[in-house]
C-alpha cells in the first residue's frame, strides 16, 4: 500500500509544514482583514511583493531577518493603499483588491527587470537554513516534521498563536472583532473604526508579504515571476475552511498542505505516473474549492464584511 | 422615589447648538441644561433634530457653533469619546451590540486601554453583576448577544452605560421595540437610577410615557427647540400640539362596508430565520372593504407574515387561499399577478432601487407585463407616461421622472411605492410600517390613500409597532406574540392597555384552554 | 473624514477628478521612467508612437485590443450584476479549445456556418465554465471571486493536458501546441492586405448587441436592478438567482469569444501563451469603461495602445514593459477613486 508508506515517512510531514508554512502567515494576515470587516483581495499580489522585495533585500546584501523585515513593510506599504481606498474612501473591496493584486504583481515584475537587467537565469541567494531543535527533532515523525524546519516556519507557527492571543484575549482584538462584526458598537465607544480597519488591513498585509517572502527565502533561493501561483486565492478559501479563526485556519492549511505534499509523492509512484502530472497539480485549487462549499452552509461570516462603514451615515 | 435633591446643579448644558447638512437646517441655536437626579423628555417628530443633536452631543458631528458643557467642563467638539468620558452615557435606538461577542465581551468593549494584555474579565464580572442587581437589569454575561431577545439586548446597553460610569443616560426612543409591560420594568430601572443621582434624558414621540416618566419636556420642531414646559403644567393634548405645530385631527374613517374574503391563511407556520421570528399555526382572514391592523412588538414574527405575504416565503405548513382556492405555487410574482399589493417595511432595501429614476422604479413590478415589454423589448415612452401619471396621481414632488428616486425625501419615495402598488387596482394591500418616519404631511397622505382603497373594496393588512396607528384605522385588530395570532378584536372593543396585555404574551394560553 | 452626497454634481466636478486621475497616472508613469534612467517625455512619446505612430502600430494595437473587448464587455456584463466574475482567462481558454477542436477538421460545414458552429461552440464552453461557480453561488451561497479565480488555474492545467496529450499536434517538433485550424476555419482579413482580422469586427458588434441588451431590453433592466439592489429586485418578483445564470451565460460566452477570435482570427492554433492576461486585463478594460459596453471598445483601443507602446518603447529606451501594467493598474484604482468623489464630497468631522 503505497499511500500508507507515504504517510509514514518523516520526509512528507516535513514537506506537509513546509508547503504550510507561507500559507499560514498569508491566511492570518487575510484573518485579520476579515475580521475587521475588509476582505482583501490584494492578497496575491502582495504575497509577490513580498516574495520579491525580501529575496532581493538580502540579494543586496541585508541579512536574512532584515529581508523579511523589508518583505514585511513593503507588504504594509500596498496595505496602506489598499485600506485608504476601502476603508475611508469606501471603495469596492473587489476592485480595489483586485487592483492591488494586479499593481504589486507588475510592480515586482519591473523592479525585477529593472534591478537586474542582465540576467538570464535567476540569481540565488543563501536562504534560511533548517535549525533542529535539540532532542525533540528527534521523535520518529513528528520530530522532523514539527522541529527540523527553518526559523521561518517556527515563526508561522508563532504568529498563529499571536494572532490568536491578540483576537480573543486583548481589549485590541475585541475592538477588531466588533469592527467587523458591528462597526457602531466601536464607534459608540469612542473607538475609531476607521482607524481599526486601516490598521487591521496594514498589518494583515505585512504577515501576507511575510507569506511570500517564506517562499524566496526559505522554501526556495530565487524569485519567479509565477511563484506565488493562486497561493492567495487559495488563502482566501483557508479563511472560510477555518471558519475566520485562526487555529481552525491552521488545521485547515496543514491539511491542505499534506494533500499538496502527498499529491507530489503520489505523482512518483507507478500508479500515479500513469495520471497525467496536471490532474496532481489540480488538486489544490480543486480541494480549495472543494472546502468553500463544504462550509458554505456553515456561514460564521464576519457580518459586516465588505459593509464600508461612514460615520456621517444618517 | 423620592431621591433628596439637596443642590439642583447642572450636569450637561448645551449652548447655542446649530447645524446644518447642506440647505437643511438639522438644529438651530438649542439651549438647554440638565439637572442632576431629573428626567427630562425630548419631545420631537422624526426629522425634529433629535438624532443629530445627540450626535453632536457624542461628537461625532462638530456643530456649525454651539458649545457642549458637562460637570462644569466644555467638551471639545467632534470627538467621539469625550461625552463618554465625561459620563454620558447612551442607549441608541439601533442597538450598537456586536453579534458575535458576548454579553460581557461588548460590556468590556472600549473600556480598556487597546495596547493591553489580557481583559481584566473577574474584576469586570464581579462588577457588571453589582451594576445588574441594583438597576434591576438581568442578564446572563456569557450569553453571545446575537441570541438575545431585543428586551435583553436594551439591558445589556444601559449595562454598557452604567458600566463606564455613565451619570447622564440618553435613551432614544428606547420603548419603540418593549412591550407596555417591559416598557414598565425599563421605568422601574430609570427611577431606580434617578434615585441613585443620575439623570436621564429620554427621547419619544410618545406622549403617554413622556408624561409618565419626565419631570420636564423640551419640543424639538424643525430643528428649534419650540417648548419647555414641567409635566405637571401640561397635558398630552398641548404637548402634540406643540410637537407637530398644530393639532391634527386622525383622518376620517367611514363605518366599513365589509365584504367576502379575499385572502386567507389556514393554520400556516412558518420556522424563524434568525432574528426574524416565525410563526405558529396561523389563522387569517382578510376580507374585502376591510383594513386589518396587525398590532405587536416588532420581531415577534410580522416581518414573516410579511415575507409569506409578499410572495418571498412559503409557508411551512398550512395553505394560503385567494379567493377560496389554495395556491399551489407561490413566490413575489404570483403574489403580484394575484392582485397582491405590497408596501415593504424598509422603502430605500426593498421597495425601491436607490439608483433607479423613477420610471425604473414605478414599473419595477410590471415591467414584463404587455404594457411596458413586448417579447423582450422595453417600451420607454410608455413607461415614462405612466410615471407622469403616477407623480400626478400621487402628488410625489420630484424634477421629473428621469431623476434617480435616492435623490427624493422620504414621503415623495414612498408616495411613489404607494402609487406603483395601487395603480393595478389590488385587491388585497400589504402595508408594512407605512408611514413610518414620514412627515405629519405625508403620512396622513398615505393613510387616506390606504383607507380610499379599502372603501373601494380592497383588503388591507396594516402592520405598525405604533398601537395609535393600528387603532386609528383598523376595523379589526390582531395581536401577533412570538408568532401567535389572538383573535380578531372590532375596532374599539379593546382598550391599549388590554392590547398591550396582549402583546406581551398573555391571552393566548387561555385560548388554547 | 467622512463622505457627504452631492446631488447635483458640477461639470467640472464630473471631468476634473477622472481627469486629475490621468494626469495622475502620467506622473507616475514620468516617475518610472526617470527611475529606469530614461527621459519621461521620451518615454511617453515613445509609448505614444509605439501604439499609434505607424500603420503597422495602429494595426498592431487594433489586433491587441480585440480579444480585451470581449474579455471587457465578459466582465462589465457581469459587473452590472454585482456578478465578480474573474474567470475571464478560464472561459477563454475554454472558448479556444471548443474553436480548436471544431476547427482542425472534427466537423466539415459550408461558410459561413463554420464560423457561427465554432463560435457558438466556444460561447456555450466558455458559459459551462462560469455556470459551475454562479450555480454555487445560487444555490449554496459560495463566494464566485475565489472560485472563478481558481478555476482560471484549473482550467488552464487542464489546457496544458491537452496540449500535451489528446490535443497535441503529431508535427508539432514536441511542443506543447494543437495542430493548426483548417485554412477555411480561419477568420478572413476585413481588408485584403492589412493584417486585421474579423475578430475586431465581431468584437465592435458584440459591444453594440451588449449594449442594445442593456439599454432596451427586459433582461437587461433585469441585470441592472439585480446588480444595483438585489432585495429590491426579488421583493418586486424577479428571480435573482435565474439573471445571475443569464447573465453568467451571456458573461461566459463573450470572455470565450476572445479565445475564438484570438485562435481562428490571429494565432491559427491553441498554445498555453495564447492569452498574456487577457482575462484579467479585461478587468481593468471594462472598470476604466465605467461597465458601459460601447466604453469598453473605448477603453480596450486604449489598454491595448499602452500594451503595445510599451513593448516598442521598452525596446527603444530600455524601460521594462511591465511599466504598462503598473500604469494600467494604478489607472483603475484611480479612477475608482475618481468616480467616487465626482458624487461624494470629502468633509471634515
Amino acid at each position: 500500500m503505497e499511500l500508507f508508506d507515504i504517510l509514514m515517512t518523516a520526509s512528507f510531514w516535513a514537506a506537509a509544514v513546509r508547503i504550510a508554512s507561507p500559507l499560514i502567515f498569508a491566511t492570518m494576515g487575510e484573518i485579520i482583514c476579515e475580521r475587521a470587516g475588509v476582505l482583501n483581495l490584494g492578497i496575491e499580489g502582495i504575497m509577490v511583493i513580498g516574495a520579491f522585495t525580501g529575496w532581493m533585500a538580502v540579494y543586496s546584501g541585508t541579512g536574512l531577518w532584515g529581508g523579511v523585515a523589508v518583505a514585511m513593510a513593503a507588504g504594509m506599504l500596498f496595505g496602506l493603499l489598499h485600506s485608504v481606498l476601502t476603508v475611508p474612501f469606501g471603495l469596492s473591496q473587489h476592485v480595489v483588491g483586485l487592483g492591488i493584486t494586479l499593481l504589486a504583481t507588475s510592480s515586482a515584475s519591473f523592479a525585477y527587470r529593472l534591478l537586474l537587467p542582465e540576467v538570464t537565469s535567476p540569481p540565488r541567494i543563501v536562504p534560511f537554513q533548517p535549525y533542529e531543535v535539540p532532542m525533540l527533532s528527534e521523535i520518529p515523525l513528528i520530530g522532523p516534521a514539527l522541529f527540523a524546519q527553518t526559523p521561518m516556519t517556527y515563526l508561522a507557527f508563532a504568529t498563529v498563536a499571536v494572532v490568536a492571543l491578540v483576537l480573543y484575549r486583548t481589549p485590541l482584538g475585541l475592538a477588531v472583532r466588533a469592527a467587523g462584526e458591528n462597526p457602531s458598537a466601536v464607534a459608540s465607544q469612542g473607538l475609531s473604526v476607521t482607524g481599526l480597519r486601516m490598521g487591521a488591513v496594514i498589518v494583515g498585509s505585512g504577515l501576507m508579504a511575510v507569506g511570500g517572502a517564506f517562499l524566496t527565502m526559505s522554501a526556495f533561493s530565487s524569485f519567479f515571476f509565477e511563484m506565488v501561483n493562486g497561493r492567495g486565492w487559495i488563502c482566501i478559501a483557508l479563511v472560510v475552511f477555518g471558519a475566520w479563526k485562526p487555529g481552525k485556519a491552521l488545521l485547515g492549511a496543514l491539511l491542505f498542505a499534506a494533500f499538496d505534499a502527498l499529491q507530489v509523492r503520489l505523482q512518483q509512484t507507478p500508479l500515479g505516473a500513469q495520471v497525467p502530472y496536471q490532474v496532481f497539480l489540480m488538486i489544490p485549487y480543486v480541494l480549495s474549492i472543494l472546502a468553500l462549499v463544504l462550509m458554505s452552509r456553515r456561514a460564521e461570516v464576519p457580518a459586516a464584511l465588505m459593509v464600508p462603514f461612514n460615520k456621517g451615515e444618517r | 422615589m423620592t431621591a433628596i435633591k439637596t443642590e439642583a446643579q447642572d450636569v450637561l448644558r448645551l449652548t447655542n447648538i446649530s447645524k446644518s447638512f447642506g440647505a437643511t437646517k438639522a438644529n438651530s441655536d438649542i439651549n438647554f441644561a440638565l439637572k442632576k437626579g431629573e428626567v427630562i423628555a425630548l419631545l420631537g417628530e422624526n426629522g425634529a433634530g433629535k438624532t443629530t443633536l445627540m450626535n453632536i452631543l457624542f461628537g461625532h458631528y462638530t456643530p456649525d457653533t454651539g458649545t457642549v458643557e458637562a460637570f462644569g467642563q466644555m467638551l471639545p467638539p467632534g470627538k467621539p469619546g469625550a461625552a463618554l468620558a465625561a459620563g454620558i452615557g447612551m442607549v441608541h435606538q439601533h442597538f450598537t451590540l456586536a453579534d458575535n461577542l458576548t454579553v460581557e465581551e461588548n460590556i468590556l468593549l472600549g473600556t480598556e486601554p487597546l495596547w493591553k494584555l489580557g481583559l481584566g474579565r473577574a474584576a469586570a464580572r464581579a462588577r457588571i453583576v453589582q451594576l445588574s442587581q441594583d438597576f434591576g437589569l438581568a442578564v446572563h454575561l456569557a450569553a453571545k448577544v446575537g441570541l438575545l431577545s431585543v428586551g435583553e439586548r436594551q439591558r445589556v446597553e444601559i449595562l454598557k452605560a452604567l458600566y463606564r460610569d455613565a451619570r447622564v443616560l440618553i435613551l432614544d426612543e428606547p420603548t419603540a421595540v418593549l412591550t407596555p409591560q417591559e416598557t414598565d420594568a425599563l421605568f422601574v430601572t430609570l427611577r431606580k437610577a434617578v434615585a441613585l443621582g443620575l439623570s436621564v434624558i429620554f427621547i419619544s414621540h410618545k406622549l403617554h410615557e413622556v408624561m409618565a416618566i419626565a419631570s420636564r419636556v423640551l419640543v424639538l420642531r424643525h430643528g428649534r427647540l419650540v417648548g419647555e414646559v414641567a409635566v405637571a403644567d401640561t397635558d398630552k393634548h398641548a404637548l402634540a400640539e406643540m410637537m407637530v405645530g398644530a393639532e391634527v385631527a386622525p383622518p376620517e374613517i367611514a363605518a366599513a362596508q365589509i365584504g367576502a374574503p379575499i385572502l386567507s391563511l389556514r393554520a400556516v407556520s412558518v420556522v424563524s430565520q434568525g432574528t426574524k421570528g416565525g410563526l405558529q399555526d396561523i389563522d387569517l382572514q382578510l376580507k374585502s372593504g376591510q383594513i386589518t391592523g396587525l398590532a405587536g412588538v416588532s420581531g415577534n414574527g410580522q416581518a414573516a407574515l410579511a415575507d409569506l405575504l409578499s410572495g418571498l416565503i412559503v409557508p411551512d405548513q398550512g395553505e394560503v387561499e385567494i379567493d377560496g382556492r389554495a395556491i399551489a405555487q407561490w413566490s413575489p410574482r404570483i403574489a403580484l399577478s394575484n392582485g397582491i399589493a405590497r408596501i415593504p417595511e424598509d422603502r430605500h432595501k426593498t421597495g425601491a432601487i436607490a439608483d433607479f429614476t423613477l420610471t425604473e422604479n414605478v414599473i419595477l413590478e410590471s415591467f414584463k407585463s404587455a404594457q411596458f415589454s413586448r417579447r423582450g423589448w422595453m417600451n420607454k415612452a410608455e413607461a415614462d407616461r405612466f410615471a407622469r401619471h403616477v407623480i400626478d396621481t400621487y402628488d410625489v414632488r420630484c424634477p421629473g421622472p428621469a431623476t434617480p428616486i435616492r435623490l427624493l425625501s422620504g414621503g415623495n419615495m414612498q408616495k411613489l411605492i404607494l402609487g406603483r402598488a395601487l395603480e393595478p387596482g389590488p385587491k388585497v394591500i400589504l402595508a408594512n410600517q407605512p408611514v413610518r418616519g414620514l412627515d405629519i404631511g405625508a403620512v396622513t397622505y398615505v393613510q387616506s390613500r390606504l383607507i380610499a382603497a379599502r372603501d373601494a373594496g380592497a383588503a388591507v393588512l396594516l402592520i405598525s409597532e405604533d398601537l395609535d396607528e393600528i387603532m386609528g384605522l383598523s376595523d379589526v385588530i390582531h395581536v401577533i406574540s412570538e408568532g401567535r395570532l389572538s383573535p380578531g378584536f372590532a375596532r374599539g372593543s379593546k382598550s391599549a392597555t388590554e392590547l398591550g396585555i396582549w402583546m406581551a404574551g398573555h391571552g393566548f394560553a387561555e385560548d388554547a384552554a | 473624514m467622512r463622505l457627504e452626497p452631492v446631488t447635483a454634481p458640477t461639470l467640472a466636478r464630473t471631468l476634473g477628478y477622472p481627469a486629475l486621475a490621468i494626469a495622475l497616472t502620467v506622473i507616475l508613469a514620468s516617475g518610472l521612467s526617470l527611475l529606469a534612467g530614461a527621459n519621461p517625455f521620451a518615454t511617453l512619446g515613445l509609448i505614444i508612437k509605439g501604439a499609434v505612430g505607424s500603420k503597422f502600430a495602429l494595426l498592431e494595437t487594433l489586433n491587441r485590443a480585440t480579444p480585451l473587448i470581449f474579455t471587457g464587455l465578459a466582465i462589465a456584463v457581469a459587473f452590472k450584476a454585482k456578478l465578480w466574475n474573474i474567470g475571464a482567462e478560464a472561459q477563454l481558454y475554454a472558448g479556444a479549445v471548443v474553436t480548436v477542436l471544431l476547427g482542425t477538421g472534427a466537423v466539415g460545414l459550408p461558410q459561413p456556418f463554420f464560423w457561427v458552429v465554432m463560435a457558438g461552440g466556444a460561447m456555450l464552453a466558455g458559459a459551462l465554465v462560469l455556470l459551475g461557480p454562479v450555480l454555487l453561488k445560487t444555490r449554496l451561497g459560495v463566494d464566485e471571486v475565489v472560485t472563478t479565480l481558481l478555476m482560471n488555474f484549473i482550467v488552464l492545467l487542464f489546457v496544458s493536458y491537452l496540449l500535451e496529450g489528446p490535443m497535441k499536434d503529431p508535427m508539432g517538433m514536441g511542443w506543447p501546441k494543437s495542430a493548426a485550424l483548417l485554412r477555411e476555419a480561419r477568420l478572413p482579413r476585413i481588408v485584403p492586405g492589412l493584417r486585421l482580422h474579423w475578430g475586431f469586427g465581431l468584437a465592435l458588434v458584440s459591444a453594440g448587441v451588449v449594449w442594445l441588451i442593456q439599454t432596451k431590453t427586459t433582461l437587461g433592466y433585469e441585470i441592472r436592478a439585480v446588480g444595483l439592489n438585489k432585495e429590491a429586485a426579488r421583493f418586486a418578483g424577479i428571480s435573482v438567482s435565474r439573471v445571475l445564470v443569464l447573465t453568467a451565460l451571456l458573461s461566459g460566452g463573450l470572455a470565450a469569444l476572445a479565445g475564438f477570435s484570438e485562435v481562428a482570427g490571429l494565432k491559427g492554433n491553441l498554445t498555453l501563451d495564447l492569452s498574456p492576461g487577457f482575462g484579467y486585463t479585461g478587468i481593468i478594460v471594462a472598470m476604466l469603461a465605467l461597465l458601459h459596453p460601447l466604453g469598453v471598445v473605448v477603453s480596450a483601443l486604449f489598454v491595448a495602445g499602452i500594451f503595445v507602446g510599451a513593448d516598442s518603447m521598452s525596446r527603444a529606451a530600455g524601460v521594462p514593459s511591465y511599466i504598462a501594467d503598473i500604469l494600467l493598474a494604478s489607472a483603475l484604482l484611480l479612477m475608482v477613486l475618481a468616480i467616487l468623489l465626482t458624487r461624494f464630497r470629502v468633509v471634515r468631522g
